[in-house]
């Protein structure tokens, strides 16, 4: 229990050290927010209107004031209200949030349904045809980048075949079937990148495994093949996938804006975006930290997982 | 009860053995072509019978098992020939019907217990599946009975240690787990494939003991792989030679020890360490070499011993101390401390051999690591050659003390060729040019036994006991004063361990080497060593002359270190006492350990024993 609560605590203060570096940086990265907000249409602008601006940001206060409001905001789950229409940040990514959420772990399933069995195939054999077929459908899948890899499944399943909408977004309550039926395209496009990643991890990582003494003890002991593999392969082997596999979801949560943009499914990308280019730094800073609580959350929970089927880590 | 089990059980007129095999030949599959590595085998294994089958590296003796258990990668390997095991034959069952037999009629113990478990299963776990696997019970029942085999093993306190992980075990222990395991379903055979060579010595004797109670109570038959002629004697009634894939020699134990019919079973024979062979020697003498040719054991000229007395201490080494601190992961707080050496004191001299024995964990290789400064010490002085050894500058101390590593395959970069690796040295100093150094590389090639043009080719190429050598010849071309041999010979077959150890006596003979020989295996140890410390836990337990150590050891540790040696005569089987089941105690002790006062009692001149009081009671 002691590695669990040090864990816990680690995580913490690495969260701490995130919301202290999105505060620095957009502080020391040159030229005043309230300067460049109002500086939109190329002229200088007036100095009463940013001195107005930076007042009821609470700019001009001390640098450690800010930082303490700043704080004090995030542990209460306020992350302040956008610079560009006043409406609370917290609001909105509370509200955006669960959909880039809902994608990605739909993405995640999906290409450990794909990337798991394949890799566990291909690695029993590993020059046959199904390996080399699988290694080459992987390469490919990793070399097309994912916008294209959206606009093609778009107009196969869109257009051509007619069987799927284009995109769009339809909450779930209002009508669950249509919800679902827009979110497989997005959700697939990511799929087919990551089950590639996923493919070949578990691939290398069970030919890893395979030839180790305790497989042979195993089969000498006359389990049977299926569960040789996957009780005492697989469960070996799966711990380098979860690593990269949750290393990889972590960053889908800032990275899906490209797939968010394609299929117009509004998630937390499409606000950082939005944020960026309208030098909105509430949302931007908000956006940010919450991003990087779910990485670090992450992290948290693969090394939980780690305790749990690698005896070896707790101590 | 499976119901395979059911169709076995039909009781075999007592002639028929439990297995026999005929013309049994396995080939690999190697780039295109097939390659015999066990030609036309053939032997027979009764109930409650035990034969040996044993070889040196590449002989085919563990292919064969794994070859009648089916457990060879279909596609790579070819295998002929019948096996018969109670009337099946074993060679020509699917993989579904084999599977039936493994674990259950018929288990296997390997040799790497370290390895041969699940690392993230409990051992409890792994015991149960072998018995859930063949039998129809529950998860319950099974977890009684795995219990009750953890009994039998004899690993104590079996029930909370049911659900403990393999890395909680000691090697010894994760042994006996696997015997659990495989003996869990009652098997009729039990195949063991060097069960005991990666276990210390005073823990081998008691996994052999183990075999044969266990073999004694079920009445099982039981075929033992070794490359350890001693541990034949031990174990074996009958015993089958194996050289290159062929069997040379097939009798009983008794016969093959006392009569050998073929030269390569004598080479074999002779070339196996005996303790007790050197009593009334007073200096080391080389092995006896086998000459193939007249089938005769050419024993040693005799020669001057190379000790001088006179000549100043090369090594002088007091109160060596060194321990590694174990920290909390957080707040890096030191919460115990291995005390892997502690107030070592010895000397060496020229032309002299000191050996450090010792089973795992005792501090012997980091001695070695602190006396050549590999590793800063703790406390503690090292004087080399009559200077301080910190304050040798590291390109003059290359030229004082040198070092041989245990795994020759392991210490010789593979991409560098061996005349490189072996001037490598003088490279990094600067000595020589390119030219003095291929003729320094051709000339310590021909000094170490091979040929100077091998100087071009790179390690694979070489066998383990030629690498060895190449390795020795590195250590030597900076012309050292003295030889830090750690587990030199360890890894190598019988008959190159002879050869290597040989060379290096050579070499003391020529060059008036000081060696710091350390090894784990008694019967070198007492080949080629002037004088002996004995170390456990840390400390030096007993040092002496050879003939004081090993005729009138007295610390209870040095006793049962020597008493745990497997004999090589089969006609001495019984007259080793039974091994009570103990483990290696741990050198890791609290942060506030402070090392009670010690006292060394001289025994006679030159032989000290360390009072231990009450520590062994």
């Amino acid at each position: 229990m002691g590695w669990f609560v040090r864990r816990v605590i680690q995580s913490l203060f690495m969260l701490w050290v995130v919301v202290s570096l999105v505060f620095l940086s957009i502080h020391f990265v040159p030229g005043d927010p309230a300067e460049l907000l109002l500086s939109q249409d190329g002229g200088a602008p007036d100095p009463l209107m940013v001195e107005m601006l930076r007042e009821q940001l609470g700019l001009n206060r001390p640098l450690v004031e800010q930082y303490a409001h700043n704080v004090a905001g995030i542990m209460r789950g306020d992350l302040g209200t956008s610079m560009v229409d006043g409406s609370s940040v917290s609001a909105e990514v509370m509200r955006r949030l669960p959909r880039t959420l809902e994608l990605i772990a739909a993405a995640g399933i999906l290409s450990l349904l794909i990337g798991i069995p394949a890799g566990v195939l291909s690695a029993l054999r590993p020059r046959g045809r199904f390996s080399r077929g699988a290694a080459l459908a992987a390469g490919t899948a990793q070399s097309v980048p994912v916008f294209v890899l959206g606009t093609l499944l778009v107009i196969l399943f869109a257009q051509v075949l007619g069987w799927l909408p284009a995109g769009g977004f339809t909450p779930f309550s209002r009508d669950p079937g249509k919800h679902l039926q827009l979110l497989i395209l997005p959700a697939a496009t990511i799929a087919i990148g990551l089950s590639a990643i996923v493919f070949r991890i578990t691939r290398a990582s069970m030919l890893d495994v395979l030839p180790l003494d305790f497989i042979r003890t195993a089969r000498a002991k006359g389990v049977p093949a299926r569960r040789v593999v996957i009780r005492h392969a697989l469960r070996n082997a799966l711990m380098p996938v979860i690593t990269v596999f949750a290393l990889q979801l972590g960053g889908l949560l800032a990275g899906t804006v490209l797939v968010e943009t394609v299929f117009n499914w509004p998630g937390l990308s499409g606000m950082l975006v939005a944020g960026v280019n309208a030098r909105d730094y509430p949302v931007v800073t908000g956006v940010l930290v919450v991003v990087s609580a779910f990485y670090i959350g992450l992290n948290l929970l693969v090394d939980i997982i780690y305790g749990i089927t690698d005896p070896r880590v707790r101590k | 009860m499976s119901r395979n089990r059911g169709n076995m059980t039909v009781t075999q007129p007592a002639e028929h053995p439990l297995l026999q095999v005929q013309g049994l030949t396995v080939g690999f599959r190697r780039g295109g072509q097939w390659n015999d590595v066990v030609r036309d085998m053939g032997f027979s294994v009764g109930g409650g019978e035990t034969l040996a089958i044993v070889g040196e590296s590449g002989s085919g003796k563990s292919v064969t098992s794994m070859a009648l258990m089916q457990l060879l990668p279909r596609d790579n390997a070819r295998i002929s020939g019948q096996a018969l095991f109670r009337g099946t034959d074993l060679l020509q069952l699917d993989e579904r019907q084999i599977e039936r037999i493994r674990g259950d009629r018929i288990s296997m113990i390997f040799q790497e217990p370290m390895t041969s478990l699940n690392p993230v299963m409990t051992i409890g776990a792994q015991i149960a599946e072998s018995i859930l696997t063949h039998r129809r019970v529950t998860r319950a029942e099974a977890r009684a009975e795995a219990l009750a085999m953890m009994d039998r093993v004899r690993i104590p306190s079996a029930r909370s240690r049911y659900d403990d992980f393999p890395h909680q075990f000691s090697g010894g222990m994760r042994q006996r787990v696997m015997i659990a395991a495989a003996l869990a379903c009652q098997p009729d055979l039990l195949i063991a494939d060097e069960p005991t060579t990666a276990l210390d010595v005073t823990i081998q004797a008691q996994v052999l003991d183990l075999i044969k109670e266990l073999q004694a109570e079920s009445g099982m038959g039981v075929i033992f792989i070794t490359h350890d002629m001693g541990v034949v004697a031990e174990v074996s009634d009958r015993t089958l030679v194996m050289y290159h894939g062929d069997v040379v020699e097939a009798g009983t134990t008794g016969q093959i020890f006392r009569q050998p019919a073929r030269t390569y079973t004598s080479a074999l024979l002779s070339a196996v360490p005996r303790l007790g062979s050197m009593t009334g020697n007073a200096a080391p003498l080389p092995y006896p070499v086998f000459d193939i040719d007249s089938g005769k054991l050419r024993e040693p000229a005799p020669r001057p011993d190379t000790l001088r007395e006179d000549a100043p201490c090369l090594l002088e080494v007091s109160d060596l101390s060194k321990r590694f601190t174990v920290q909390s992961k957080l707040l890096k707080r030191t919460i115990a401390r291995v005390h892997a050496v502690e107030g070592v004191s010895f000397t060496l001299r020229q032309g002299e051999t000191l050996s450090i024995v010792g089973e795992s964990g005792c501090g012997k290789s980091t001695t070695g690591k602190l006396i050549t400064g590999l590793h800063p010490r703790d406390e503690g002085r090292v004087l080399l050659a009559g200077r301080e050894l910190g304050d040798i500058p590291a390109a003059e101390r290359a030229h004082d003390i040198q070092m041989i590593f245990q795994d020759p395959y392991a210490s010789l970069n593979p991409r560098l060729r061996v005349g490189e690796a072996i001037t490598e040295p003088l490279r990094i100093h600067g000595k020589a040019s390119d030219a003095e150094r291929r003729e320094i590389a051709a000339s310590l090639l021909t000094r170490v036994g091979l040929l100077p043009d091998m100087a071009g080719r790179y390690p694979h190429e070489f066998s383990g006991g030629q690498r060895q050598r190449i390795c020795v010849a590195r250590a030597l071309v900076m012309k050292p004063k003295v030889i830090v041999a750690d587990e030199a010979v360890s890894a190598l077959d019988v008959t190159m361990k002879t050869q290597v150890v040989n060379l290096m006596m050579d070499l003391q003979q020529d060059m008036g080497l000081g060696f710091v020989f350390i090894s784990h295996d008694m019967a070198v140890v007492e080949r080629i060593s002037h004088r002996i410390a004995v170390m456990y836990l840390g400390e030096i337990v007993e040092i002496g002359p050879r003939a004081a150590i090993f005729g009138n050891p007295r610390h209870p540790y040095t006793q049962r270190l020597l008493g745990a040696v497997p004999v090589p005569d089969p006609a001495r089987r019984h007259q080793r006492g039974a091994v009570a089941v103990t483990e290696l105690r741990s050198p890791v002790r609290p942060p506030d350990y402070c090392r009670p006062d010690r006292r060394y009692l001289e025994i006679s001149d030159g032989h000290f024993v360390l009072d231990t009081g009450e520590d062994w009671q």
